[in-house]
């Protein structure tokens, strides 16, 4: 079954990564999606600095710069970070809790598939019509007023990605809760896996309220349901509330993540432990409870009463106690450290200052009265920029480097790496600083112009002009990328030469059965420990012997394509299409068809046979 | 010594430009309070950037101290793997949450404060406040006085140094009432009334020239971006001259001139069904569907946002759809010639109820 050695096709490589169930390519399938759409948004957001760089700019029109300010948010959230984010998760959770793979492979797989269909469904709104048009969060009384197909998209492409997500999350969840090596306890884990898991639980509870949401809105434009028709008797005001019940925690499904890339970076290339790691749990499991208690300080204005909006006001100050303690845990985990500056620890060290910029003016809009000033205008965009670019997309690229050669076998190019940082984090502060000036001098966000005369030329021109230097930072990486693969230099198990946990004792890329024997943990930074007493490998908890595997399927992707295709159908009903109910038939018996199969069909995957596994450590041709 | 203290004199002018020009303009900055609201929400601004900043230059000098004292200067060395310290986790937990009550307290006063609107639902007229009900519409406002029995568009005429009570409501879509200056937002919604109060500082509105700029703050359709209005903020007695004079207007104002008078009719003809030249509130809301013009040749912007010329006028009226994407006036009129157009904004800029 080690086809890993043998140069294969294009056409069997392809097959392969269809069909995979391995949690490392499906690690390298979200990777090279979430990629690509990053490029896609970004490409949406220097649009939008192009059309806004100067004042009663015509580079697009006003319908369009919604549809293109609409896609950028939307995008970026559920398209471009979450399955980036994903892809870190399936790539160097298993390995970190010495699993052999995720706790349900095809499903994981059956994420992917449904994430990608969804993210091409809602793309293709390019070409059939026009995009969605109400800004991300589509708010109920613009989403049921826009005309066209545009929203209709975003429901039906965010309802298949969003179960894609919801699965990955339940999977992650019973993963780390079943699969841990043995010694693993849950106070040994890894700071990266217990945000996985904490933002694995965080998916489990916010991702159905915005189902519900949408599949309300689905009936309100494409089955004639009147939930958010005021005149019928609906309300939209339940919209915002089902929205940011979801979208509150989301923005922590996105953080999290990267509190954790963050931790494992700073521990690595500090060769120290990370400082208060109790605390640090705590505080990440503390943030994620509190993540669903503030949802409303998005609606401060909406008019829900002083009660309410002192609660939440409090309630969202609140969080940035945690989020100090593990501000403060990370500086301390560099004191006293021995301070390596690779490029992932660069964007580490600079998620600090970042992080802590954006986190403060998070603290400043919690304040419900001040935020009647601050809200929906470019000081929040300002805001929300410094937290997820300043914290999310950092980390994304801190991950890429440090990951990299567990996933790939291979180095990036430090010095390009190093110019990639320089430029985007020039770039971004060049981008994101002035805009908190521009929102307290008085303009709104999502707007698609602005008249001359009210003192917003100047900073909207800077603020363009630093989106080019991310832009470019992200193209030399691209490059960096391209240039390395070429030469391929390939790396040992622990090529950054700190590693603490376990994905670093095993090979680069490891086998796709992981570990031969699984290790046994003796404590927290289980590799490093090892290390420290001058072994160069874990101590197997487990004599060697078969393996049991699952099998490839190509069902994941017919599922998806399955609904992919309904969606179509449900979509241009509406119109009355002779061929959309044809249609939408024909998808659902796909994917009800597959499901079938997948059920009737016995598949008791294969076992690697001991036999194997010794034989090729003895000839040394490990992976 | 004498050329020192010029020089002195005008760095110390610019510094202070400079600093003004980094709070905005009087009539459009939050930065710039210029009335009790936003001077209410300017301190707490204030109040948090500075703890804020207390927060920001403390993790600063950690931080600068850790990345300068401890790289790496030996490839060997393994430093002394520290669990965590109970006495500084715990200083760094209190602290926080000391400065966090410290902005809490102020912040749930003030949002008490700003939503007391009591005086409002009061029985009886309204003596010592103006109360306005404003409506939203696709790319445009109206103002209603329900005590005065006016409505107006477009351009708020607001009392200084009076409390002034908003109830807010949309008949489309969603959007936000804001005027950045004088106070926070809020949201014009679909679903329920909104209430909220300003009050509009008189020495501010002067130095803003009694003109502060409004906004629409939640994103609404195409042109979201240029749903502005105005607000003219005058002293009390100005302001009842302005109602008296605006009462005064019972059926539509009779042009003058000849070309006005053309101009009038074809008002009539193309424009009337939808756009008001009397002030009454007494037509119902649902027949109010575009702007109220009673006073348009005193307003100070065509369509809130071009210019307040007969040439904008007549551009705007040749073609809406240019200047306001996605509005609900294209299309709803016959194509006029140019000598048309030249009489109805001849008519529409002597629309005036004070001289």
């Amino acid at each position: 079954m080690s086809t890993y050695a043998q140069k294969k096709g294009f056409g069997a490589t392809l097959w392969d990564f269809l069909t995979t169930v391995d949690h490392k390519k499906i690690a390298i399938l979200y990777l090279i999606a979430g990629g690509f759409f990053f490029v896609v948004g970004g490409l949406e957001a220097m649009f939008i600095r192009i059309q806004l760089a100067v004042p009663n700019n015509d580079f697009v029109s006003a319908g369009l710069y919604n549809e293109i300010m609409t896609m950028h948010g939307t995008t970026m959230i559920f398209l471009a970070a979450m399955p980036l984010v994903f892809a870190f998760m399936n790539a160097v959770m298993p390995l970190q809790i010495g699993a052999r793979d995720v706790a349900f492979p095809f499903v994981n797989a059956l994420g992917f598939w449904l994430f990608f269909f969804g993210g091409v469904f809602l793309n293709l709104s390019w070409f059939l019509g026009g995009a969605p048009d109400a800004g991300w969060t589509s708010y109920a009384s613009l989403a049921i007023a826009s005309k066209g197909h545009g929203v209709d998209f975003y429901v039906l492409g965010l309802q298949i990605s969003g179960i894609g997500t919801l699965i990955g999350g339940i999977n992650f969840l019973v993963t780390i809760i079943n699969m841990r090596a043995p010694g693993m306890t849950y106070m040994r884990m890894p700071l990266f896996t217990w945000s996985t898991f904490v933002t694995s639980a965080l998916i489990l509870f916010a991702f159905p309220p915005l189902t519900v949401g949408l599949v309300l809105m689905m009936f309100d434009r494409l089955f004639g349901a009147n939930f958010f028709e005021v005149t019928m008797g609906g309300n939209t005001v339940i919209w915002e509330h089902l929205f940011w019940i979801f979208g509150h925690p989301e923005v922590y499904i996105l953080i999290l993540p990267a509190f954790g890339i963050f931790s494992e970076t700073f521990a690595i290339f500090s060769r120290k432990r990370l400082f208060g790691y109790s605390s640090m749990v705590f505080a990440l499991v503390l943030i994620g409870f509190l993540g669903f208690m503030v949802w409303a300080h998005h609606m401060f204005t909406t008019g829900l009463g002083p009660v309410a909006n002192a609660i939440f006001a409090v309630a969202t100050m609140a969080i940035g106690v945690p989020t100090g303690i593990k501000i403060f845990n990370w500086l301390f985990t560099m004191w006293g450290g021995s301070v390596k500056f690779t490029t992932p620890m660069l964007y580490a060290v600079s998620f600090i200052p970042s992080f802590v910029a954006g986190g403060v003016t998070g603290v400043m809009l919690a304040s419900a009265a001040a935020d009647y000033q601050y809200h929906d205008t470019y000081f929040v965009v300002a805001h929300f920029h410094y937290v997820i670019v300043g914290g999310v997309v950092l980390a994304i690229l801190a991950g890429t480097h440090l990951y990299w050669p567990k996933m790939f076998g291979t180095m990036l190019n430090e010095t390009m790496g190093k110019i990639t940082f320089t430029l985007f984090l020039i770039g971004f502060h060049l981008t994101f600083f002035i805009q908190h000036f521009l929102g307290l001098w008085g303009m709104p966000r999502r707007v698609f112009t602005y008249l001359p005369g009210q003192g917003f030329e100047t900073a909207n021109m800077v603020s363009t002009v630093g989106a080019f230097f991310m832009a470019v930072g992200v193209i030399v990486l691209l490059i960096n990328i391209i240039v390395t693969s070429a030469r391929n230099v390939r790396v040992g198990n622990d090529p950054w030469g700190d590693g603490r946990t376990l994905e670093w004792a095993i090979p680069s890329p490891p086998p796709f059965y992981n570990f031969k024997q699984l290790p046994l943990v003796r404590g927290l930074d289980a590799y490093w420990l090892e290390k420290m007493e001058g072994k160069m490998a874990m101590t197997p908890a487990e004599p060697i012997g078969d393996i049991h595997m699952p099998n490839a399927s190509f069902l994941p992707f017919t599922i998806a394509l399955g609904l992919f295709i309904a969606a179509f159908g449900a979509m241009y009903h509406v119109d009355h299409k002779p061929w959309a109910l044809p249609v939408m038939v024909i998808g659902l018996l796909v994917t009800f068809a597959s499901m079938f199969l997948r059920s009737v069909k016995d598949d008791h995957g294969f076992h690697i046979h001991k036999e194997d596994l010794i034989e090729k450590t003895d000839k040394g041709v490990e992976a | 010594m004498k050329r020192l203290a010029k020089w002195r004199l005008i760095s110390l002018f610019s510094i202070l430009a400079l600093i003004l020009s980094g709070c905005g303009q009087p009539y459009l900055s939050a930065l710039r309070p210029a009335g009790e609201v936003a001077e209410m929400q300017y301190g707490l601004m204030k109040l948090s950037t500075l703890i804020m900043v207390g927060v920001i230059a403390v993790v600063t000098v950690i931080f600068i101290l850790v990345v300068i004292k401890f790289r790496r200067k030996d490839d060997s060395e393994i430093p002394k793997q520290v669990e965590g310290n109970h006495k500084l986790e715990i200083l760094w937990t209190v602290i926080p949450i000391l400065l966090l009550l410290i902005l809490a307290v102020p912040t749930v006063a003030d949002v008490f404060k700003l939503a007391d609107v009591g005086k409002m639902d009061k029985k009886g007229a309204h003596k010592d406040e103006v109360v306005v009900k404003v409506r939203s519409n696709l790319y445009w406002w109206e103002f209603e006085y329900p005590d005065l029995g006016i409505v107006t568009s477009q351009e708020l005429v607001v009392p200084t140094n009076k409390k002034v009570y908003f109830s807010l409501h949309s008949s489309d879509v969603k959007h936000s009432f804001w005027i950045p200056a004088v106070g926070g937002k809020m949201d014009t919604n679909t679903d329920n009334v909104n209430k909220f109060w300003l009050e509009f500082d008189d020495k501010k509105a002067n130095e803003a020239g009694n003109l502060f700029y409004g906004k629409c703050a939640e994103l609404c359709g195409p042109s979201h971006a240029l749903m502005d209005f105005k607000v003219r903020a005058i002293s009390q007695s100005k302001f009842d001259s302005w109602v008296s004079a605006m009462k005064d207007v019972k059926k539509p104002q009779q042009a003058t001139s000849e070309l006005a008078q053309q101009g009038q009719k074809i008002f009539s003809q193309s424009c009337i069904g939808c756009h008001a030249v009397t002030p009454t509130n007494a037509t119902p809301e649902k027949a109010r569907v575009a702007p109220n013009l009673t006073n348009f040749g005193e307003r100070s912007r065509v369509a809130g946002i071009l210019p307040h010329t007969k040439e904008d006028v007549k551009a705007w009226i040749k073609n809406p759809e240019k200047f306001k994407p996605g509005n609900k006036m294209t299309g709803k009129y016959p194509q006029m010639s140019d000598q048309e157009l030249d009489a109805l904004a001849e008519y529409l800029m002597g629309l005036k109820v004070q001289d």
